[in-house]
């Protein structure tokens, strides 16, 4: 059951980014789009709203960028409350460490490994 | 059709040809790429789940499990996008394949790529954040703020 929430609400978020993109009239990049969804997730997140959609869908809202912003706006407000106003600039980074640490060395080793096509 | 008289005004001979261009132009196909981008974006945060379930087998706490199943799907896109393989699928999967994690790390890994000949810190160094870096700014920046506003009043736990 988790498998089909995961996969529902992940395509339905990109489904919401393919319509911002084909229905508006703004020249809406796909940077535009990261951007958008990062900060979106991180808003969602701090207004309390994105934690029961994660527990609901699982790597349905974990997935999709908006999951990044909530891993930022969560770790920011456990900073706060280990830490008091410090944790605000060491929390979010903190927690997502992982996952950007793992972007930037395989980005990096992939694009020293391979040649562009064309 | 729309017949295009010649003697009528230059106004509406122009509005005549884009009346023209409108039927002759393919229809606008926002129903083909909704219909992939979900396909693909929900494929993909599938195989997040099978990695997420597969960590938490080893015990780990659902957070770290995701963070490991993050890891996972970086490094896959890496992989892919060394390949020329992710931007094959990113033609019809449009938002299915930008807006999952893997299309983070594809728009890392594309243009430092592409600017590898500029050298390795103002080529791949550099432009490995084209996107990355706005997207961290805007992230890191929003966090910061809900921090903040946490700490002044005890709001979004």
């Amino acid at each position: 059951m988790i498998f089909l929430k995961a996969f529902v609400v992940g395509g339905m978020f990109c489904v919401i980014a393919q319509l911002l993109m084909d229905l508006t009239s703004y020249r809406i990049t796909p940077a535009h789009v990261l951007v958008g969804f990062v900060t979106a997730g991180a808003v969602l997140s701090g207004l309390g709203l994105y934690q029961p959609l994660v527990n609901w869908a699982g790597a349905g809202a974990t997935v999709p960028l908006t999951g990044f912003g909530h891993l930022l706006a969560q770790g920011a407000i456990n900073g706060v409350q280990q830490k008091g106003i410090l944790g605000a600039f060491s929390g979010g980074l903190a927690a997502a460490a992982a996952g950007l640490s793992a972007a930037v060395v395989f980005g990096y080793l992939a694009a020293l490994a391979f040649k562009p096509k064309g | 059709m729309v017949e295009v008289k010649d003697s009528q005004p230059m106004e509406i001979r122009k509005r005549e040809y884009q009346k023209l261009v409108q039927q002759v132009i393919p229809r606008p196909t926002v129903g083909r790429n909704v219909f992939w981008a979900f396909v693909v974006g929900g494929l993909i945060s599938l195989l997040g789940q099978g990695l997420m379930n597969f960590f938490a087998g080893f015990g780990l706490p659902l957070t770290e499990a995701g963070a490991a199943a993050s890891a996972v799907l970086v490094f896959l896109s890496a992989f892919l996008t060394g390949l020329g393989v992710y931007d094959e699928i990113a033609k019809f999967a449009g938002a299915g394949a930008i807006v999952p994690i893997t299309g983070f790390a594809n728009s890392m890994v594309a243009p430092a790529m592409e600017y590898r000949a500029e050298g390795l810190v103002l080529g791949v160094g550099a432009r490995l954040f084209t996107v990355a870096g706005p997207v961290l700014v805007f992230g890191i920046v929003t966090a910061w703020a809900i921090g903040i506003l946490y700490y002044l009043f005890r709001l979004g736990g």
